[in-house]
């Protein structure tokens, strides 16, 4: 079965992310197909590279990343969130002139329509509010 | 049939009591995060808990239930269920809503 994640919470913030996290972990270990994890309002923290909890502490960007790299995920965080929030990538941060970038490796910027777009791909679209 | 994610505390918001008016008959409810308060056996909502059991399906996420500790106090006929138990409600029941 094919799912689709949207996560709206900040990592460290609320247990979005976590649970979220958790549940990709365990659908993929059934066998499903993770088509996409958009990630949307306070939610776009979740792709920071600048994120730096304690050593001994899980590091919810970092794990989304190796998530991805071992599934190859579409981890997909919406650009407006995102800019408004300072979550930048190289061509946006050239493109408003930003001193620095900070979108943690596997993660892309784009539009809403790939929330919609999900939602229409997917078996189940299920969403983690915080 | 659709499953409901309930993830907020009863003690803290509303989100419990909307998903409970607006769930039809026959439809399952999960509780998750903080809404696993919601299956504490001796609460001011375990009445209205109770009330609900016969008309829907009821889990609670064991885990988020061990991180708070309170697995040992909840209402018996609330099953719990891990992620791949989540997992496979969501596969089972045709479309998930989430309340939070």
């Amino acid at each position: 079965m094919i799912f689709s994640l949207a996560v709206y919470g900040a990592p460290f913030s609320c247990q979005a992310s976590d649970s979220a996290y958790q549940f990709a972990c365990a659908l993929l270990e059934q066998g499903h197909r993770l088509h996409r994890v958009f990630f949307y309002h306070d939610g776009v923290y979740n792709g920071s590279t600048l994120a730096t909890p304690p050593q001994d502490e899980r590091n919810i960007p970092t794990s989304w990343s190796q998530l991805a790299e071992e599934h190859e995920l579409d981890l997909v965080i919406c650009v407006a969130a995102g800019l408004r929030r300072g979550m930048l990538d190289a061509t946006e941060a050239d493109r408003y002139e930003k001193p620095a970038h900070n979108l943690e490796q596997g993660f892309t910027l784009s539009g809403l329509g790939q929330l919609v777009e999900a939602a229409m791909i997917s078996d189940r679209m299920i969403t983690f509010g915080n | 049939m659709i499953l409901h994610t309930v993830n907020r505390s009863p003690f803290d918001t509303n989100c419990l009591n909307d998903c409970l008016e607006m769930a039809a008959a026959g439809s399952s409810i999960i509780l998750i995060e903080d809404g696993v308060y919601a299956a504490l056996s001796k609460t001011q909502f375990t009445d209205q808990m109770l009330a609900a059991l016969p008309k829907h399906n009821f889990y609670v996420l064991r885990p988020d239930l061990q991180a708070r500790g309170i697995q040992d106090c909840i209402i018996d006929e609330i099953e719990a269920v891990d992620y791949s138990g989540f997992v496979t409600l969501c596969t089972e029941l045709d479309k998930v809503v989430s309340w939070y």
